[in-house]
Order: structure tokens, then sequence, then C-alpha cells
């Protein structure tokens, strides 16, 4: 029996995420993403070359160290600039630290969703030390303010990198276990494998990036394919899947935090003494681009200058904005139980997705599960299949 | 309109992978800008717009990372930048929607990628893609007027802001 | 006011709007929820209707699309509610004061439709849990006397 909601007073207002729902299944899916814009862009045109790195680091919380060294570095190639190496690893901590806090972040969230709700808390738990080792390293727990054009701002001393090696390597251990525990679950198979499947052709297709490429088996990633920082001093390896299910991403994410802290352990013990800051004066007219690999996927700015001390024009991508839309792909077609574990496999923002997604009937129109309702159906799903197994 | 100019005319030597690939597009290539060993810029004719993006989509480990819109002296400049895997290559192509209709041919039907960063050239800047499957607004809010280009020089962020929607009227009382 | 005195009285609710913001507060918002901090020990709980929430925790910068739809969940929420601009962006839309598509900040959307809102602000970009636990017990100070 479907639950049918109440009316509701908003239900003409388009949805954040709105899907088309026919009987048990979806068959088309819709979004706008104008809740949250917010015209930075335009503001920074208004800004100074190094005021910019302090708007784009709240782009988005979760890949707040991607944007401003995806920025830097796109004017660093029109100023010409070498960036020191020490700054170099430096920068690779600080992104590292931040691709485990991000996918704990997505395994907790995808836990509740499947009704794994100690795994949400337990991931959580798992991310503080992180969160503690980015205060160590930057003065703060999320939003950095780390880069600048030409290096980085603050230097770390010698005890602040074994503290943050510390933590890293502290986190190993229980992810490794979450790890082995997710691979081997066979409800988490049942419920998983084969669910939200991305092809690789759409994958392409599409732009996607990050593990929801990878999770299809695009074998890319910035890092390894147009090395920034310090990746290519550094000895780590790419994780991708060929099935493009929700397992596969799933699995995809958790190795690459472990990665993260073998490439933070090793950045470690490899950093350079040295210089931090080219101590960049100038940016001389010119165009470029730079991006990087953020945990949702590729980052990607653009910056022009005509010389003066404000850029002309600055266009900033978030993975989010190539990956959002293969949802079309992968979800038309799929039961409304996976809808809530398929839509966070792209792992889009949190708060997009929380409160701003509906499922209507696609031919009257009529709202008939909000997201708190999606989640349910999908931790009941997870539930039967228990039983089941 | 903008200040901003395009370069003209330029020609720097194809070289290296990057000049492969720009070879590859023949002649419908007008203006190369920079060719080097990560980067290529170069100008394509807006009459082969479709025809390159196909191109560029057939080729080995192409994908179309986005696209930006710039607002310049001549009409909206539209660049797309597209990356190759395994080499770690970024090639923008720029295609002039030349005033005062500012309109290209989209290449969305040929390349998904291309499809919400069109919508979002035409939201901001006022460009338009001839054949785009769903040019509906995506990323300005639902009481933007139509005609307003956030993101052309013109525009002033704070003076020329439209007027905030109002609040919604106040709900019956009675609600199941 | 004792925290023991304070979890004697019944759960706080809270609702949390995001109104247009990069997620870093609703994501600090949620580690409230989390063994390090734990509001659920001070009897706080997120709940997924405005309907009955004695605390609208609102995050964002209040964008012109959020602008109706913050309204609307104000207007839905029982009344007494107090409302906790979390962040510098709820605060005064923070570094985004002249983006173009800012509505009206979060504390004059809502006193458009309730000129006698309690609103109350929790600075920082983002402020840490400890500061938002901090200024709901404040808050709860407040809706004691309503």
């Amino acid at each position: 029996m479907i639950n049918i909601g109440p009316f509701h007073p908003l239900q003409e207002e388009a949805e954040f995420f709105q899907l088309y729902v026919d009987g048990e299944r979806v068959v088309d899916v819709d979004v706008r993403i104008s809740y949250n814009h917010r015209g930075i862009e335009k503001l920074d045109e208004s800004k100074t070359f190094d005021q910019v790195p302090f708007v784009v680091e709240r782009v988005c919380g979760i890949c707040s160290a991607s944007h401003p060294l995806a920025y830097v570095q796109a004017v660093e190639d029109i100023a010409h600039v070498q960036v020191p190496e020490r700054a170099l690893y430096l920068r690779t901590i600080v992104n590292e630290l931040e691709r485990i806090h991000s996918h704990l972040l997505w395994v907790g969230l995808a836990g509740h969703f499947l009704g794994y709700n100690t795994v949400f808390m337990w991931a959580w738990k798992y991310r503080e030390p992180i969160l503690d080792a980015l205060e160590v390293a930057t003065g703060s727990r999320v939003n950095y303010a780390n880069c600048k054009i030409g290096g980085v701002r603050r230097d770390m001393t010698d005890e602040q990198l074994k503290e943050i090696d510390r933590l890293a390597t502290e986190s190993y251990g229980p992810v490794e276990m979450l790890t082995k525990a997710v691979i081997d679950d066979p409800v988490l198979h049942a419920r998983l494998k084969n669910v939200g499947v991305l092809s690789k052709a759409d994958a392409r297709a599409y732009g996607a990036t990050g593990p929801t490429g990878r999770g299809s088996g695009l074998p890319i990633d910035v890092r390894r394919d147009d090395p920034y920082a310090a990746y290519d001093r550094i000895d780590w390896q790419v994780h991708y899947e060929e099935s493009g299910d929700v397992f596969a991403k799933a699995k995809v994410r958790l190795l690459e935090t472990l990665e993260a802290v073998k490439i933070i352990q090793r950045a470690v013990r490899a950093i350079p003494g040295g210089e931090i800051d080219a101590k960049v004066q100038n940016i001389p007219p010119g165009e470029a681009v730079g991006h990087v690999e953020a945990p949702r996927g590729e980052t990607f700015h653009y910056v022009r200058s005509d010389g003066s001390n404000y850029p002309v024009r600055h266009k900033v991508r978030a993975p989010s904005f190539n990956n959002i839309p293969t949802f079309k792909a992968s979800c038309i077609g799929q039961e409304i139980a996976d809808v809530a574990i398929t839509l966070a496999s792209v792992d889009p923002c949190y708060s997009c997705t929380e409160r701003m997604c509906a499922a209507v009937d696609a031919e009257s129109g009529r709202r008939m599960f909000d997201f708190a309702q999606l989640v349910k159906l999908s931790q009941e799903k997870t539930q039967r299949l228990r039983r089941q197994l | 309109m903008s200040e901003v100019a395009i370069p003209r005319e330029v020609q720097v030597p194809l070289e290296g992978f990057v000049g492969e690939v720009l070879g590859a597009l023949g002649d419908a290539v007008i203006g190369v800008e920079r060719c080097d060993e990560r980067r290529g810029f170069a100008r394509i004719d807006p009459q082969r717009t479709v025809e390159v993006a196909r191109r560029m989509l057939a080729m080995a480990g192409t994908r179309l990372a986005t696209a930006t819109g710039i607002d310049v002296r001549d009409g909206i400049d539209v660049l797309y930048h597209w990356c190759i895997e395994p080499q770690g290559v970024v090639v923008t192509l720029k295609v002039l929607a030349a005033g005062p209709e500012m309109t290209v041919d989209s290449i969305a039907p040929v390349v998904p990628a291309a499809n919400w960063i069109e919508r979002e050239m035409h939201d901001l800047l006022g460009a338009n893609f001839r054949g785009h499957p769903d040019m509906r607004r995506l990323i300005l809010d639902d009481s933007w007027p139509e005609g307003v280009y956030p993101l052309r020089k013109d525009f002033d962020q704070v003076r020329d802001r439209p007027p905030l929607p109002p609040a919604p009227p106040a709900p019956e009382e009675a609600l199941p | 006011m004792a925290v023991k005195h304070w979890a004697l009285k019944k759960s706080l609710w809270v609702y949390h709007v995001n109104t247009g913001a990069c997620n870093n507060c609703d994501i600090e918002v949620l580690d409230l929820l989390t063994p390090r901090f734990d509001i659920e020990r001070f009897g706080m709980i997120l709940v997924g209707s405005p309907r009955h929430a004695d605390v609208l925790a609102v995050t964002g910068t209040c964008t012109r699309q959020a602008m109706p739809r913050l309204q609307e969940l104000y207007r839905q929420a029982a009344k007494p509610v107090v409302v906790l601009a979390i962040g510098s962006c709820a605060g005064a839309q923070g570094i985004f004061t002249e983006a173009y598509h800012m509505g009206s900040p979060v504390d004059e959307t809502i006193r458009a439709v309730d000129p006698n809102a309690i609103i109350a602000y929790v600075p920082g970009c983002p402020p840490k849990p400890e500061a938002m636990i901090a200024a709901v017990v404040k808050a709860w100070d407040v809706i004691d006397t309503l």
C-alpha cells in the first residue's frame, strides 16, 4: 500500500530533487539548484586575487579545500609561478585529510539511509579525530584558509606533523574494519549490487568524475592524470570498480579513505624543509584552468586576468554539477525504495538532499513521498532483505 | 557591452599531444592561442561547433569538464573545456556567440555533459543555444525576471538586483 | 542555567532549515548528534517537521529562492518558537552580502511575517559545535520564560 502524503502548501513548488514516479518505479527526475545559488562567480570579480580563496572555500563545506586549490593553481599558471616544494606537500596533507572526513561523512549518511544507524554514529565518531587533525593543521575544523597564490599561508611544525600523522594513522584500523564489514556483508550485497547502475558510457558522456565515475569503471583521477601538489612525488594508487552500481561507489570511497591515510603518512615523512610561499606580486594578463580531485570528483576552475588586481572572469565548477545529472541515467526505472541510496551514491551536498527532495506521481502531480519517507522506504527494504537472508 | 576583447587571428605552432588533438580538428580551428605540454586554447568556427564536439567525444579518453561563458565586446564567448585522460591534458575550445543574437548551436544533444552548463550560461549571460533539448531556467530563482543577465559586465551585483520575491500568502487555517 | 535543571524539562525539538549555504554549518549541526557532542543527552532531538519544533535552526544566507520557503516553514512552526540563526551567513549573509542572488537576511525575512519573532544568533563560519550547544542552552532560557 502506498502512503499518500497530506495535501501540502508547498506542493506547487519545485523541489530540489523532483522525482516522478509511476507506481513503484521512477520514470523521470528533475533538479533545481537555485536554492543554493549565491552568485559567487560575479562576487569574485569584485574581489582581489588574494581575497578570492576565502570566498571559494565557502562554495561547499565538504569540498572546502579543493576550491581554493583549483583556483590558485589556475592563477599560478597565468603568472608562471613555481610553488615551493614544502607548500606542495602541505597542500597535499590538508586535501587528503579532507578526503577522509568527507568520505566518512558519506559512509555515515549512507548507513543512515540504509537503516544501519550504528554505522552513522560510528563513522562520524571516527571523523572527529580527522577534524582535530585539520584543526591542528590549519586552525579550523572546516574552512581552512590554507591556500594562497604561490604557496600556503601557514607552515606546520614537526610536532604538528607528527600529531596529524598519529591521528590519521589511528583511523586506519577502524576504517579498514568497516571496509571489510561492508564488502563482506551479504545484506549490503543484496541491497546495493545492481542498484543505481551508471554505465561507463553514460558516466563519460555526462562528464562524471570522482567515485561516481570511478565506480563505473572510468580510470580517471586528476591527482594521477594531471598531477598537482605533491601527488606525483608520493607513491599511491587509484581505486576503481567496473560495475557502476552503488556498491561499487561505496567500495571506491572506502578504499580511497584508506589510501588517503597512506598518502598522509608518506607526505609527512617525505616533506622537505624550505619556503612555503613564492611571494607572488603581480598577476599578468592571461587565462588558465586549474583542477583538483576533490572527494566528490573533479573541481574545475577557469580564471582570466587582464593585469589588474581583480579577476575578469572566474568560473567555478564543483564536481556535483556533473555528477548529479547522472542521476537521470542511474535512477530511472529504479524502485522507489532505492531512490534515497542511489541519490546518496552520487554524494550531493547533504543539505540539498535532506530537505528538498520529493517524489510526485507522474500523472497526477500529487506529492507521494518526501525525503524522510523515501529514507524510511529504503530502511524498510534493508530490513526485508535481512529477514530473507 | 563589455570592454573585454578576444584575441584574434592568433596562431601558435601545433606541437606534442595537444597539437595532435587540435590538428585532428582540421580547419574547424580558426586560431590557436596556446599549445603546450598540458594545455591548449583554440578558437573554433561557430558554424562547426557540433561537428567539433562530436569529434572530441569520439577521441579516446575525452570528457567535457565544463564550459565558461564570458561577456566580451563582440558577444558571449563560450569556452568548452575538454579533459583528456590519461594524458592529463585540458583543451579549451572557444566559440563566439556573436551579438546581438548571441546564438550558437547547442552541443548538448551530442554531449549530455553540456546540458546543464549551457542552461547556466543562458540564465546568467543570455547566450542562446540553438537546439538545446531542455532550455529551462536552472540556476536563478523563480522570481528572477527574464532578460536580466547577472554575469554581464553592465550588471551591478548590488544596484541592479531585481525586487525580492514576496512572502507567500498566509495559510488557510483548516488543513487536514 | 544548570544543565541538570534543564535536562529535567521536556526534550527540545529542533527543526533544521538550510536557506542556501555551503553546508559547513549544517554538518556541524549534524555533528551535535554524534557521540562526541551527543546533544541527545541534553534532551535535544532533530525532528522531521517544523510543526512541533521548539527551535528552528536556520543556516544559510537566505537566497532569493529560499526566502518564501523559510517564511512558510516559520509559519508552520508551532508558536512559541525560537529561531536560531546559525553561522555568519544566517546572521548577516556572511561574505555573500553583495552577491546578486541574496534574498533579505534570515532575520529580516522572518520578521516580515512575524515582527515579534525571537531570534538568537550564533556567529562563526562555521560556529563550533560547542558554540551551538551554548546557544541552544541560552535559547532554552528564553523559551522557559514564554
